[in-house]
């Protein structure tokens, strides 16, 4: 048990440090804290040009979904990324158990998706003028790590998948754009057509979004406790299919001997 | 002569060599695409609605600006992971003779997300293709391109500072889209915006397209556009030889 929380805790943490080099500041700020800020920013002026939705609409949506780019980027590199440092056969001749290898990988990502979301929508709510009420903050700091860790799901099985694939990057750059369209950050779930909504709600995000927003319009935690438990069952999906990914190719790499093929 | 056909060549090698990218083709194709998407869906829904065709324009000019930007901004830092820089800079021509036809090949790479976002929009949203000016747009489309193009011979040779090229390319893609009105048009931005916006060659690349395709005289922009590569040019010609120089002399071509 203590060895399986160390694996968890101290391996998840060492392992993240070494193979995420966006740790770097020279990364990590034009990358992390001021894109996702432009981001919004892009928006709520395509927004004001469409003459759609209110500035807040777009700063809550965009901040929630920017999580996504350290979720599914980091939480892929976090595993796949052991192939590029020649390092990924030695993690798994381990007889260390996969549930804390893996998983314990994606709570560095959680924590550090938690701050970019938070910290962009702060930065963009100071700079368009948008009033939150001081006690939504603690409720709405609750959904980022909801929806942190539904799309940290998602990453895991990312990471399933470039065990596999080589072009992780065009993976994850492909899902972020799906994320940005699907999960109503931008668009109304109201205005998309069916096919795109029956989508919307099965991806991360969404309904954290959707939660994030009426708590931001004075919703109090309970009346949106449906929406958040509807996010981390999205999560808990997400993240048992990714694990099963993840053992199934790493049993599937031993058969074919591919480890080091991709 | 023989440097317009090392232009010709080295821009086609560099055509084909990123075509090849899968990375390339989603920054060129997919991610406009989507942003396409959305703000036809936004501009359509929204009470003002505008014209989509406006909107297939920009969002295929914004893959122009990301190619270029990740493409120019990387094409030094590249070479040198690859080990040719210093072949490159041995060889005989003047290197910018043999950076220039790839930041333009990245500039190039990006007519693809014009054509995606305009296809795109005409197969599901029912933009029109019709332009008021089709000698105009002809005239335009490959101005804008190499405008771009020699803007990214400036960010070739600038970015070689700067050990993480990428993460600048991430820091420059969405502030560049947005003060460029590539999506929302320049009147609803900020004053003090717009004289950072008649400096970059994505404002009147835009501005010269747009006009061309929707009414309106594009002149001024397409001379705008071709001065603003001109000055590129020069800037990137000097930046490229300082750069060289002091690699040089500090011995720091394969090591900064």
């Amino acid at each position: 048990m203590t060895v399986s929380l160390r694996i968890f805790f101290i391996g998840g943490l060492t392992a993240y440090r070494g193979l995420i080099n966006w740790l770097s500041p020279w990364i990590f700020f034009p990358t992390l804290i001021i894109a996702p800020i432009f981001q919004i920013l892009l928006f709520v002026f395509i927004g004001r040009s469409a003459g759609t939705e209110s500035d807040e609409f777009y700063v809550i949506g965009n901040a929630v979904q920017y999580a996504s780019i350290p979720c599914l980027f980091s939480m892929t590199h976090a595993i796949a990324g052991e192939r590029y440092q020649g390092t990924l056969t030695y993690i798994l001749v381990t007889p260390a158990g996969r549930l804390p290898l893996f998983l314990g990988r994606a709570l560095p990502v959680i924590v550090n998706a938690m701050f970019v979301s938070a910290f962009s929508l702060l930065v963009s709510a100071l700079l368009l003028g948008i009033d939150i009420p001081v006690s939504a903050w603690g409720p709405i700091a609750l959904v980022i790590f909801v929806s942190a860790f539904s799309c940290t799901g998602l990453g895991l099985v990312c990471a399933g998948i470039g065990l596999r694939v080589r072009e992780t990057a065009v993976l994850n750059n492909v899902l972020f754009g799906l994320l940005l369209v699907f999960t109503g950050a931008n668009i109304p779930l109201e205005q998309m057509p069916g096919w795109m909504e029956a989508i919307a709600v099965r991806v991360p995000l969404t309904h954290g979004i959707q939660a994030a927003r009426d708590l931001a319009e004075g919703a109090s935690l309970g009346s949106v406790a449906g929406l958040i438990a509807t996010e981390a069952v999205i999560g808990a999906v997400y993240v048992f299919l990714g694990y099963q990914l993840l053992l199934f190719m790493e049993r599937e790499s031993r058969k074919r001997a591919s480890l080091e093929v991709a | 002569m023989s440097f317009l056909r090392l232009l010709y060549v080295g821009w086609l090698f560099n055509l084909k060599n990123l075509t090849l990218s899968g990375f390339f083709i989603i920054v060129s194709v997919i991610s406009p695409v989507v942003f396409a998407s959305m703000a036809f869906l936004m501009f359509r829904a929204g009470a003002r609605p505008g014209s989509l065709l406006f909107v297939a324009i920009g969002a295929g000019m914004m893959g122009i600006w990301s190619s270029t930007l990740f493409g120019s901004g990387g094409a030094i830092q590249w070479q040198r992971w690859q080990g040719t820089l210093e072949y490159s800079i041995a060889a005989p021509p003047p290197f910018i003779w043999v950076v220039l036809p790839l930041t333009i090949a990245t500039a190039t790479i990006g007519l693809y997300s014009l054509t995606s976002t305009l296809l795109w929009g005409w197969l599901f949203f029912d933009v029109p293709l019709e332009l008021a000016h089709p000698g105009w747009f002809v005239l335009a489309l490959p101005i804008a391109v190499l405008s771009l193009g020699l803007l990214g011979l400036v960010l070739a040779a600038t970015f070689v500072l700067y050990r993480h090229a990428n993460a600048l390319g991430n820091l420059l893609e969405y502030p560049i889209w947005l003060v460029t009105g590539l999506l929302t048009g320049l009147a609803l931005l900020p004053g003090w915006t717009h004289p950072i916006s008649w400096v970059l060659a994505p404002t009147w690349g835009v501005k010269a397209l747009r006009e061309s395709a929707l009414g309106g005289d594009p002149g001024f922009a397409i001379l705008m556009s071709a001065g603003l590569g001109l000055v590129y040019l020069v800037i990137g010609h000097f930046c490229l030889q300082y750069f060289e120089r002091l690699a040089r002399e500090k011995a720091t071509l394969a090591l900064t």
